[in-house]
């Protein structure tokens, strides 16, 4: 079920991306979006602990939205305000806890390109969101014709915190969604394409790890009486790449990326594709065998 | 769980007994080729596997196949208990996949499956997985890394730097070789991934290298096939029937008892000029190697097997194989001689001058590398007209313990 769910999510994809481009009329996109969202998250009957994992990270989830908008308000008033300097402070600390929870923002239909769309993902005219603003503030050094963008930005956080109220989590989404965290790392932030203007990619590396570290501990009582080998070697491999990371980190956030040379990605790199083999086995507990 | 109780996706109703019985139909395939019992593709197969456990390693005196990929790892655990174990699940994996199968089963919907399955379907294409430690294992910048610097053998030393030598050492080194060989490039590419992903955690990859033509005979029954430069490759090279050169030139007899009926790999990615040869005449190219390029007779002979005869000369009184030749060079000294293994290679383009960038990825095996193919290299580097045209670009050693006995696994003499 799980893979004829994933099979639609990213078909459903595809199809988001093609019909977000040709129109983006409210009451259209809406309605898209609600079909989407069924699509997306699916019933896995769980044990009553599955579904108290599931509970758990309903509530991180919440937590971290919540967050979202909090630290986005800081951002977006900087960005209006004019001042560069703090609208370049808050930038990567406000992305945090969307690249926490990322898998489940991707669920909301277009609600993940609006937010979130990196140059060329999307035409230029439909091109919004954080890393809109990230090109005007580090590349032109100004926050001038960003207001909208920002406003745009604040209201689409909002409406991402909305609907995860909304919606009832299941235990597949923690499960899968500690390894979706670890692709996003993977595919695109390991090679510096992310935040290729603000070179702040190790924050959302260690954010997309934190969240995936999240995700597993509420599942992993589940995986402990299935299999104690694997949640410790899950354990080491966490361990292993938070080590690696170490190195990096300045005071509550994390150095340039552009401070790390090709060999030093490539380690990074290898610590997330150790991790994430033996984290895509944990999906056996949900078929209970 | 309850397998009864409905659960609704995308509106229709799916029990978990309809999802599990339809990955399972996906399934079905590797299920059967890891459950044991035979698959379609084990009974159509016939010869064409060749056996993983043996006295001996095999890929090394079993006849050379079309294809190869070639992968040097390094190793991330700090115990060599966490090597045996990797070296175990490695042995296991390789022994089935060289007997056709896939490396496990599985058919659970919530987990990746545990075979890649690329290689489903296809034939074993005479699959054999070569492994080899590298010198690093046993010394890393000075540091004994995993207690095993004592039983290093004396055969295993880096190899040094040779005339010539333009060596990237990205595409060197490496603490663990795996060499796999089939005549399928995609069973080939199957069985370096699947070990890669097994070996996940364990160990990364360094370099590796994919060959997609052998320039070696190293079976009677073969053909001498050409290398990239249009000559006949591998005409007088030690063939795996001739027992006796075999245990003099090849399986190791003396240092370590671990590496007894071993042998060392040496690996060189040796770039060819590609451009720069292919615009010399055929006379220059001729007398560079030393034999005719169409028939493979050494010069002045009209069979590639005629003996070749370094004191004739021309009319003009100078030898008829120049003293700068390669063959004249590569076998001046008998006691050199070497097994070789290689392949042809291109990685595409050189982007940096435009040329294609392709050669010989050289693998050869010997008793002791440090007196067979280092004295030979070193005369060849400093002498053969052939490095006009060629550079040696990546270089490695390897210690080829000796063949897996059934439920051991590949190093268990030096690891268990």
């Amino acid at each position: 079920m799980a893979v004829l769910g994933l099979l639609v999510l990213l078909t459903a994809g595809c199809n988001v991306d093609r019909e977000w481009v040709a129109s983006r009329d409210p009451s259209e996109a809406e309605a898209q979006e609600e079909m989407q969202e069924q699509a997306a998250f699916f019933d896995i009957e769980g044990s009553p602990e599955l579904d108290a994992a599931a509970r758990k990270y309903q509530d991180y989830v919440d937590g971290q939205s919540e967050l979202l908008v909090d630290r986005t308000e800081g951002f977006v008033a900087a960005v209006k305000t004019g001042d560069v300097e703090e609208a370049k402070e808050l930038y990567a600390p406000s992305r945090v806890p969307w690249e926490r929870i990322e898998p489940i923002a991707e669920k909301f239909g277009t609600l993940d390109p609006e937010v979130d769309a990196r140059e060329g993902d999307v035409p230029d005219r439909q091109w919004t969101g954080f890393h809109r603003i990230e090109q005007a503030l580090w590349v032109e050094d100004t926050t001038e014709g960003q207001a909208e963008y920002a406003s745009e930005l604040m209201s689409d956080v909002r409406r991402l915190e909305r609907k995860v109220d909304n919606v009832r989590l299941q235990a597949s989404d923690p499960v899968f969604g500690a390894v979706e965290l670890l692709n996003e790392v993977s595919a695109t932030k390991i090679t510096g394409e992310e935040e290729r203007y603000s070179h702040t990619d190790l924050y959302d590396i260690a954010a997309n790890v934190e969240g995936a570290e999240v995700a597993f501990e509420f599942v992993k009582p589940v995986v402990e009486r299935q299999n104690t080998e694997l949640v410790a070697e899950i354990e080491t491999r966490f361990a292993d790449l938070e080590r690696e990371m170490e190195p990096y980190r300045r005071g509550d956030g994390w150095v340039s990326y552009e401070k790390l040379d090709e060999s030093e990605r490539r380690v990074l790199s290898q610590k997330v594709d150790a991790l994430a083999e033996p984290l895509s086995r944990v999906g056996r507990v949900l078929s209970g065998s | 769980m309850s397998e009864d109780k409905e659960t609704s996706l995308l509106g229709r109703k799916f029990s978990r007994r309809t999802a599990l019985t339809l990955a399972g139909t996906f399934g079905a395939g590797m299920a059967l080729g890891g459950g044991g019992a035979l698959s379609a593709r084990e009974l159509a197969e016939g010869d064409q596997t060749v056996e993983f456990y043996g006295e001996h390693q095999a890929g090394i005196a079993t006849p050379q196949q079309d294809r190869l990929h070639f992968a040097a790892f390094d190793l991330t655990v700090s115990k060599a208990e966490e090597i045996r174990d990797l070296m175990r699940a490695w042995s296991d994996a390789a022994a089935r996949m060289c007997a056709g199968k896939s490396v496990g089963g599985g058919n659970d919907a919530f987990v990746p499956p545990e075979d890649t399955g690329e290689a489903q379907d296809l034939t074993a294409g005479r699959l054999t997985v070569t492994f080899g430690f590298g010198p690093t294992l046993f010394e890393k910048d000075g540091k004994d890394r995993f207690g095993l610097a004592s039983r290093k053998p004396e055969a295993l030393q880096e190899i040094p730097d040779l005339p010539g030598d333009n060596l990237d050492p990205e595409l060197s080194g490496g603490d663990v070789c795996v060499q796999a060989c089939a005549d399928d490039p995609q069973v080939a590419f199957h069985a370096v991934r699947n070990l890669a992903r097994i070996g996940r955690g364990a160990a990364v990859i360094r370099w590796s290298q994919l060959g997609f033509g052998r320039t070696s005979s190293t079976s009677s029954a073969q053909k001498t096939p050409r290398n990239l430069m249009g000559f006949k490759d591998g005409t007088n090279n030690i063939r795996a029937e001739d027992e006796d050169l075999m245990d003099n030139y090849v399986w190791v007899r003396e240092g370590p008892a671990w590496m007894q009926s071993g042998t060392y790999l040496v690996a060189r990615r040796i770039r060819m000029l590609i451009e720069i040869w292919d615009r010399s005449p055929l006379l220059e190219q001729e007398q560079t190697i030393g034999r005719h390029r169409a028939s493979g007779a050494p010069l002045g002979k009209e069979d590639e097997y005629d003996k070749v005869d370094l004191e004739a000369k021309g009319p003009d009184g100078l030898p008829l194989i120049p003293m700068d030749s390669h063959i004249r060079l590569a076998r001046k000294d008998q006691r050199e001689r070497i097994l070789r293994r290689g392949y042809s290679f291109t990685d595409g383009m050189d982007s940096k001058t435009g040329q294609l960038d392709a050669g010989l990825f050289f693998i050869s095996f010997q008793r002791d590398p440090h007196r067979q193919f280092v004295p030979l290299q070193r005369r060849l580097g400093q002498n053969d007209r052939l490095t006009e045209y060629i550079q040696h670009t990546g270089s490695a050693v390897f210690a080829c313990p000796p063949g897996v006995r059934r439920g051991g696994f590949a190093g268990e003499s030096l690891l268990a």
